[in-house]
């Protein structure tokens, strides 16, 4: 697992920045976890797409769509590219969502997933 | 976020269809998207009625606009009457998608969560439908 890319202080909005992270969670990418990845990546300004490799091809995952129809399984690793003003953060948050099996910030990660 | 979010309103012939693709968006999407339902005739029995669509829209309304996922025949054509229905300057504001309805739902409202315009809505849950 290589670690989100770290923070810059200084803006740079045309930098790509990268991040993956492996799926742990049960279910993987299925029906909630999908929702859950979309609504927190429209949360950010930043373009941000997702790949099964760093060679692409590249998804939106601000598309409900796409992702839903991504259908990564539980020990598949996600590659994730982001690029704009909030793009580190984006990156950190997805990937910290990714990490706790999408469950809230609030909640336990022990909990049973659900599809 | 200031503006409000786009509404959904899901019609179908079968009350127990519609209730549950509903189900559906408020557990797997939140509730920060307006959300109503609508199926079955005044009898009881399948079907679809404009009162009650319009009622549905009544509900899920949202000044950013509503889009409404519906099953087959009667559901499209009686929520384009209901829509028809509704006043100048509502009226603008709903689009029926063609969409499947209850994954069109769970879609549409995804999209529509993110503050999303009713036109980038509408074209989420159209991304669906075969080409």
């Amino acid at each position: 697992m290589t670690p989100p890319a770290p923070s810059d202080p200084v803006p740079k909005t045309n930098a790509m920045h990268t991040g993956s992270v492996l799926l742990t969670n049960d279910v993987g990418l299925h029906a909630r976890p999908s929702v859950k990845l979309t609504q927190l990546a429209k949360r950010f300004s930043a373009h941000i797409e997702f790949a099964r490799a760093t060679t692409g091809p590249w998804a939106d995952a601000k598309s409900p769509v796409k992702v839903m129809r991504f259908k990564a399984a539980k020990g598949e690793t996600l590659h994730f590219r982001a690029s704009g003003a909030d793009a580190t953060e984006a990156l950190a948050a997805i990937v910290a969502l990714v990490e706790r099996g999408f469950t809230a910030e609030d909640e336990e990660s022990a909990q049973p997933p659900q599809a | 976020m200031t503006v409000a979010n786009v509404g959904i309103v899901i019609v179908s012939h079968s009350p127990k269809v519609a209730e549950g693709a509903a189900d559906m968006v408020r557990q797997m999407v939140g509730d920060s998207v307006p959300l109503a339902w609508t199926g079955g005739n005044p009898d009881g029995g399948l079907g679809t009625d404009v009162a009650a669509i319009i009622a549905a829209i009544d509900r899920a309304w949202s000044e950013a606009g509503v889009a409404v996922l519906v099953d087959l025949g009667g559901a499209e054509t009686n929520s384009e009457m209901a829509i028809d229905m509704l006043e100048s300057g509502r009226r603008e504001k709903v689009v029926v998608c063609e969409a499947p309805v209850v994954e069109g739902a769970v879609m549409a409202a995804t999209e529509a969560s993110g503050g999303a315009t009713l036109d980038a809505v509408r074209r989420t849950a159209e991304e669906l439908s075969p080409t």
